[in-house]
C-alpha cells in the first residue's frame, strides 16, 4: 500500500507540473507538441525492452512487439517533431 | 548501489522531458528542447538495457532496428498535411504498446516487478484497458483522416446502448483480472471487448470534431503508458505517461472551448442540422451571392494596405500552402501587411494550419491566433478565406438556434471585403448555410483554392 501511495503521490505531482509547463505552450506549437508528446510516450520501450529480454518465450514475444511499436512511436515522434519545428521561423 | 544508479537516471531522464516540454514554449527554443526529451529518452534505455532480469538482446535489438527503421521513413516521408494521420497513428502505438508490456508483466508477475500484487492487477487491467481503446480508437480516427472510412458521423440505431453494454462488460471484466490474475486469458477478452468499445466511441464521430478526437486519444496514450508505469512500479513511466495525458487534456480542453462544446458533446452528441428557425440555403443565399474572377480579387488585393488570410482544411486538402504563401510574399514586397488569422479548430489537428504555414516559409509571428485578429478585423481592407467554413459563420454569433451557436468565429465579415475561395455553396462540417457569403462585402471565388491563388498571383503580376 505505502508503495502505491509513493507511485500515486508522483504520478499526481506530475500532472500538475504537465499542467503548469503545457498551458504555457502557444497554439502555434500545438501539432509539435502533440508529435513530440508523442515521442516522450513512447517511454513504454523501458518496460517493453525488460519484458523482451527474460526467458519466458510468450513475454519476449509481447515485449518484442512493444519494442517495435514504441521505438516507431520514440524515432518517429522526435525526427517528425524536429523536422517541423525547423520550420518555424522568425521573419526577417 | 545498482538500483540507485537506474533510478537516478530515470529522474535525470523525467527532468529532461519536461525541460524538452517547457522548450516548446517559444519556437526559438523548441528545437532545442525536442532535442533534450530525446536525450533524456536514450539516457533511459541505455539504463535499461544493463538490467539484471534480461539474459538476451538479439530480439531487443531486433525490435529497436525494425521499430526504428519504420519509425525514421514515416517521420521522414510524412507530408505535412498529413501530420493529423501520423499523429493519430504514434498514439495508437504507445496504446498497443502498453498493452502488451502489461500482458507481459501480468505473465510474469512478481518476478519481474516490486509492485504488490493488487496494484500490479489493478494497473495492468487498467493499461489493457486504456490501450486498447487507444489503439483501435486511433486506428479507426487515422481510417476516417486518411478518407478510409466515411469522414461522416456513422451511426446506427442503438448505438448508445451498446456502447454502454459494452462499458460495464469491460467494467466486469476489469474486476475478473484484478481478482484472478493467474487467469491470462481474462485480459486478453478484457483487451478485445475494449477494443471493439475503441472502435465504437470514435466511428460516430464526424471529421470537423477530429481535433478533438486526435488530441483526447493523445491524452490516452499517455495515461496507458502511466498505468503501466504502475504496473511496473517505475517512475519515469509514471512521470512521462502523466506529462503526456495532461498535454493531451488542455488540448482537448482547448479544442472543445474553441468550438463552444462540451467534451460529452463532442463525444456522444450527434451535431444535426439547425432546428427550428434555421433558414435554408435558398433563403439565405437566393440571389445575393456575388461571384468575382480571380483579376477582379487581384484588383482589390492591389488596393489593400492591410489583408489577412484565414485558412481552413480546405487548404489542406488542395495543397494551396505554397501559393497561398507566395501571395502573402507578392503582396508584402508591394507594401501590403499580410497576416494569418488562425482558428483553434481549423484544420484536423490542433496547430495543423501553422505547421502548414511554417511549411510554407511563414514566419511564426505573421500568424495570429483568434483573439489577436479579432481586435482589429474591422481595419483590415481585404480578408481572403481560403478553405475555411464554419468557423467564419456569423450565424454562431447572431442565431441562438443554431449548431453552432456561442462558437467563437473569427469575424471576417466586419471586414471591409471579404473573398472567399470556395469550390461551392455546399455547407460546411455543421450543415447549416453561410450567411457570410450572401453579405454586401463578400465576394465569392468558386473553385480549386491552389488554382484560383495561383490564378490571382498570375493576374498581379501581370497588372
Amino acid at each position: 500500500m505505502e508503495m502505491f501511495l509513493m507511485s500515486f503521490t508522483v504520478f499526481v505531482l506530475a500532472i500538475f507540473v504537465g499542467f503548469e509547463v503545457i498551458t504555457k505552450i502557444p497554439p502555434t506549437l500545438h501539432t509539435p507538441l502533440m508529435s513530440g508528446s508523442n515521442a516522450i510516450s513512447g517511454i513504454t520501450l523501458v518496460g517493453a525492452i525488460v519484458s523482451t529480454g527474460t526467458e519466458l518465450w510468450v513475454t519476449t514475444v509481447l515485449g518484442f512487439l512493444s519494442v517495435v511499436l514504441a521505438t516507431i512511436n520514440v524515432i518517429g515522434g522526435f525526427m517528425v517533431t524536429n523536422r517541423m519545428l525547423a520550420m518555424f521561423k522568425k521573419k526577417t | 548501489m545498482y538500483e540507485f544508479i537506474i533510478n537516478f537516471s530515470y529522474l535525470v531522464a523525467s527532468v529532461l522531458f519536461i525541460f524538452g516540454l517547457k522548450g516548446l514554449t517559444h519556437p526559438r527554443t523548441a528545437v532545442r528542447g525536442n532535442l533534450l526529451g530525446a536525450c533524456g529518452m536514450l539516457l533511459a534505455v541505455v539504463v535499461t538495457l544493463t538490467d539484471r532480469h534480461i539474459v538476451s538482446y538479439e530480439y531487443i535489438i531486433l525490435g529497436m532496428v525494425v521499430g526504428g527503421a519504420i519509425g525514421a521513413v514515416l517521420a521522414m516521408r510524412i507530408e505535412m498535411t498529413s501530420m493529423p494521420e501520423m499523429v493519430a497513428l504514434l498514439n495508437g502505438f504507445g496504446g498497443a504498446a502498453s498493452i502488451f508490456v502489461a500482458g507481459a508483466a501480468l505473465i510474469e508477475g512478481s518476478s519481474l516487478t516490486d509492485s504488490p500484487i493488487l496494484q500490479l492487477t489493478i494497473a495492468t487491467a487498467a493499461s489493457g484497458l486504456i490501450g486498447a481503446v487507444t489503439f483501435w480508437g486511433s486506428l479507426v480516427a487515422f481510417g476516417k483522416l486518411k478518407g478510409l472510412i466515411s469522414e461522416n458521423a456513422i451511426l446506427f440505431s442503438g448505438q448508445q446502448g451498446i456502447n454502454s453494454v459494452l462499458a460495464i462488460l469491460v467494467l466486469g471484466l476489469s474486476i475478473g483480472v484484478v481478482l484472478n490474475p493467474e487467469s491470462f486469458s481474462l485480459y486478453w477478452l478484457l483487451v478485445g471487448v475494449a477494443s471493439v468499445l475503441g472502435i465504437l466511441l470514435v466511428l460516430p464521430i464526424g471529421g470537423a470534431d477530429m481535433p478533438v478526437v486526435v488530441a483526447l486519444l493523445n491524452s490516452y496514450s499517455g495515461l496507458a503508458a502511466a498505468a503501466t508505469g504502475f504496473v511496473l512500479s517505475n517512475n519515469v513511466l509514471i512521470i512521462t505517461g502523466s506529462l503526456v495525458g495532461a498535454s493531451g487534456i488542455i488540448l482537448t480542453h482547448i479544442m472543445c472551448k474553441a468550438m463552444n462544446r462540451s467534451l460529452t458533446n463532442v463525444l456522444f452528441g450527434v451535431m444535426g442540422p439547425s432546428g427550428e428557425g434555421g433558414q435554408t440555403a435558398d433563403e439565405v443565399y437566393g440571389g445575393k451571392v456575388k461571384s468575382a474572377s480571380p483579376e477582379e480579387v487581384a484588383l482589390l488585393f492591389d488596393a489593400a494596405r492591410r489583408v489577412v488570410i484565414v485558412p481552413g482544411y480546405g487548404m489542406a486538402v488542395s495543397q494551396a500552402q505554397h501559393p497561398v504563401a507566395s501571395l502573402a510574399a507578392l503582396l508584402e514586397s508591394r507594401g501590403t501587411t499580410v497576416e494569418y488569422g488562425i482558428h483553434p479548430v481549423a484544420g484536423r489537428m490542433p496547430g495543423h494550419m501553422n505547421v502548414l504555414m511554417a511549411e510554407a516559409d511563414v514566419p511564426y509571428d505573421a500568424l495570429k491566433d483568434m483573439d489577436e485578429i479579432n481586435q482589429t478585423i474591422d481595419q483590415v481592407d481585404v480578408v481572403l478565406v481560403i478553405g475555411a467554413n464554419d468557423v467564419v459563420n456569423p450565424l454562431a454569433r447572431t442565431d441562438p438556434s443554431s449548431p453552432i451557436a456561442g462558437m467563437p468565429i473569427i469575424d471576417v465579415d466586419k471586414a471591409k471585403i471579404v473573398v472567399v475561395i470556395k469550390r461551392s455553396l455546399s455547407p460546411g462540417f455543421a450543415g447549416i448555410p453561410n450567411p457570410l457569403f450572401a453579405l454586401d462585402n463578400s465576394l465569392m471565388l468558386f473553385g480549386d483554392g491552389k488554382k484560383m491563388v495561383l490564378d490571382i498571383i498570375a493576374a498581379l503580376k501581370d497588372s
